[in-house]
């Protein structure tokens, strides 16, 4: 069983959602986002989605665009991103995905990219523009390696494909609660539950719901639905309003503390 | 499988192309890929387009033999294909009024565009404005700052211009900036891409909407010569009137094909933006071809005089050409597109847009390399109007 469903198993004997914490690794640079991806961990996050820092991530926001940015400034690359995820897996067994767009996995090469996360302690990749269609390029590379590919689905996505998906998912499925690049606004939490339904009629994994979630608030009404949920953007905010201040990693020790009181049901 | 016969049911141009998106956005191409292949083979949305075509883009437009500029370089014969002559002075309208035409079939209502050198945006603009439909074009600040005109021509025309700050402000980043505005509003929205870049189906169905400057170029240079060209040129951004010019004539083994980037101050200075002379493949905005990028895969932003070649990405069927030795691709700097550009308003009273310049310039050097019988055959995308000011900037500068 891989490190990742096996962290859900252990959540539901608890009845416990799971609090998936995403930041870009690097931001504002490599030490301060270890720092702050502990305080996440003493906060009592469940899975860490690790950001690979990229020039143009057109799935996202302008909060996570300048997070992106002020990491490639302080100099990350993918090959430090391994490094980090070293460092981390020092200090928590919780599972961690990096996320992040195709180009510089598919620069770094397939093969060694699965190898050289498995040896740095990474459970699985979500990759944002490398849909179902095009996937088995890189996945065909991974033959009996213990590393998941995690899948997303969209609002937009219709049920036949939906199925599809779930077919060839393995560790969790990611939910998009919204169309909208991640940080919208607006998120509808009552309408989540009639998205995920269908999802979860044609899937045994974990689904995490993401997009627009950034309040305790947001966490229950997902966490109700759902087996996960992902906060991204209202991290990056909070470390971007506090790039010059030393409390921010008692802050995100107490945001995340805050977050994950809210998936106990 | 032919290289003419390319993309296969995936949208792949041999190791190019695909659909590197978004979920959120795969719907909708899927969709698009489904109305555009119904498209292909109605007969009623074939004749409404060469209807068009004909009445409002004013098409044909003329090949003329530039005879002063070949006795000028005093070798082989120089022929501009007249795209500046369409409907709002390039060849970007035979596009979009082709997407807008097949948004209007689809029964969508708003369309969105990106664009650099504002070329696309005005023709977008301009075919949202036919069609009634509501438009926002994406342009980087610089580029606004840059092509002042035609951004009042794209406000006049009733579109909304909405100014891209990140990056560096170029098409890369309107590019950007528009893929993020469809994620959001993709279910009401049709999305005009303006070259052959971008996700299945676009490489292939702008590419289908430009071949037009092919087909009447082979037909006109068959009644002036009575024999195909030696070599056909144009510039390359994205490249799509390099694709709309070349596609026609891909089974032609003895012409040749050859695509001009733009080398900006110099290829070794590394402000270019020569994706295909000096990238490496990769993937950036949904499709993989060649790209500017670091060792790490972070895309580089490209450099040129010209707002429309600024771009680090370029068309997957141009990959696919370059890879199987079909055409070959060459670049031209800044000063020697400028000196084209001078060179041939003088010489013929056309001022070309610095984009087309590239073109012009290599042709013009080939073509005093070349005998007097042979026969080159140029892209004149665009007419130079919307560049005046940086024309007179940059002769400023240089103290002309």
């Amino acid at each position: 069983m891989s490190c990742i469903k096996n962290g859900f198993e252990t959540l539901k004997g608890k009845n416990e959602k799971a609090l998936v914490g995403f930041v870009t690794a690097g931001d504002p640079d490599f030490d301060r986002s270890v720092e702050i991806v502990r305080a996440m961990c003493d906060g009592g996050m469940d899975v860490l989605e690790l950001g690979i820092p990229f020039s143009d991530p057109t799935a996202d926001g302008p909060v996570i665009q300048r997070s992106s940015q002020r990491a490639l400034k302080s100099g990350m690359s993918l090959v430090r991103v391994l490094e980090m995820v070293k460092i981390v897996r020092g200090f928590t067994s919780i599972p961690i995905v990096l996320f992040g767009y195709y180009n510089p996995i598919f620069r770094y090469g397939g093969k060694a990219f699965c190898q050289d996360s498995l040896a740095a302690g990474t459970d699985g990749v979500l990759i944002v523009d490398l849909p179902p269609e095009e996937s088995a390029e890189l996945t065909s590379q991974w033959e009996g390696a213990d590393f998941d590919f995690i899948r997303l689905v969209a609002p937009t996505t219709g049920p036949d494909r939906m199925k599809q998906i779930a077919d060839e998912a393995s560790g969790f499925i990611y939910l998009v609660s919204m169309t909208g690049v991640t940080g919208s606004q607006g998120l509808d939490s009552s309408k989540v539950g009639a998205v995920i339904a269908p999802l979860k009629a044609v899937t045994d994994l974990p689904v995490c719901v993401g997009f627009g979630i950034s309040t305790p608030d947001h966490v229950k009404a997902v966490a109700m639905v759902s087996d996960g949920v992902v906060v991204g953007s209202a991290f990056e905010r909070l470390i971007e309003e506090n790039l010059e201040n030393p409390g921010l990693c008692g802050m995100v020790r107490e945001y995340t503390q805050s977050l994950k009181d809210a998936t106990k049901i | 499988m032919n290289i003419q016969d390319m993309p296969d049911a995936r949208g792949h141009y041999g190791a190019f192309g695909g659909r590197y998106i978004a979920e959120t956005l795969m719907p909708a191409i899927l969709e698009l890929t489904q109305a555009y292949n119904e498209a292909k083979v109605s007969q009623e949305f074939q004749d409404g387009l060469a209807k068009l075509f004909t009445n409002y883009v004013g098409r044909p437009t003329p090949l003329f033999f530039a005879q002063r500029l070949t006795e000028k370089m005093g070798g082989a014969k120089i022929y501009l294909k007249r795209e500046d002559l369409a409907h709002t002075g390039a060849h970007k309208i035979n596009n979009t009024m082709g997407q807008a035409l097949l948004a209007h079939h689809m029964g969508k209502t708003k369309v969105i565009a990106e664009t650099g050198a504002g070329q696309h945006g005005v023709a977008t603009a301009t075919a949202a404005a036919f069609f009634g439909m509501e438009c926002k074009v994406f342009m980087g600040v610089e580029d606004i700052a840059r092509q002042a005109p035609n951004v009042k021509r794209m406000e006049l025309l009733g579109a909304e211009v909405m100014p891209v700050t990140s990056g560096t402000g170029t098409l890369k980043d309107a590019m950007n900036e528009a893929m993020r505005f469809w994620v959001g509003a993709v279910e009401d929205t049709f999305y005009v891409i303006g070259s052959v870049a971008g996700p299945h189906p676009y490489p292939e169905m702008v590419r289908d909407f430009q071949r037009v400057i092919g087909d009447e170029a082979r037909r006109q240079i068959m009644e002036a010569e009575g024999r195909l060209p030696d070599t056909l040129v144009a510039c390359v951004g994205g490249g799509s009137n390099a694709m709309g010019l070349f596609y026609p004539f891909v089974g032609d083994k003895g012409v040749e094909l050859v695509g001009v980037e733009a080398a900006g101050t110099g290829i070794a200075t590394g402000k270019h933006s020569a994706s295909l002379g000096a990238g490496e493949v990769g993937v950036l905005h949904g499709s993989k071809s060649y790209v500017l990028q670091t060792p790490d895969g972070q895309i580089q932003e490209a450099h040129s005089v010209s707002a429309g070649l600024d771009y680090p990405g370029v068309g997957p069927e141009h990959a696919l050409l370059k890879e199987e030795g079909r055409a070959r691709y060459v670049s031209i700097e800044d000063d020697q597109a400028l000196n084209a550009f001078h060179t041939l308003s003088r010489a013929e009273g056309i001022l070309p847009a610095l984009e087309s310049s590239h073109a012009v310039a290599w042709a013009m050097e080939e073509a005093a390399r070349r005998p007097k019988e042979d026969i080159i055959l140029v892209n004149l995308s665009g007419r130079g109007d919307k560049d005046l000011e940086t024309v007179l900037k940059y002769m400023a500068q240089k103290g002309a």
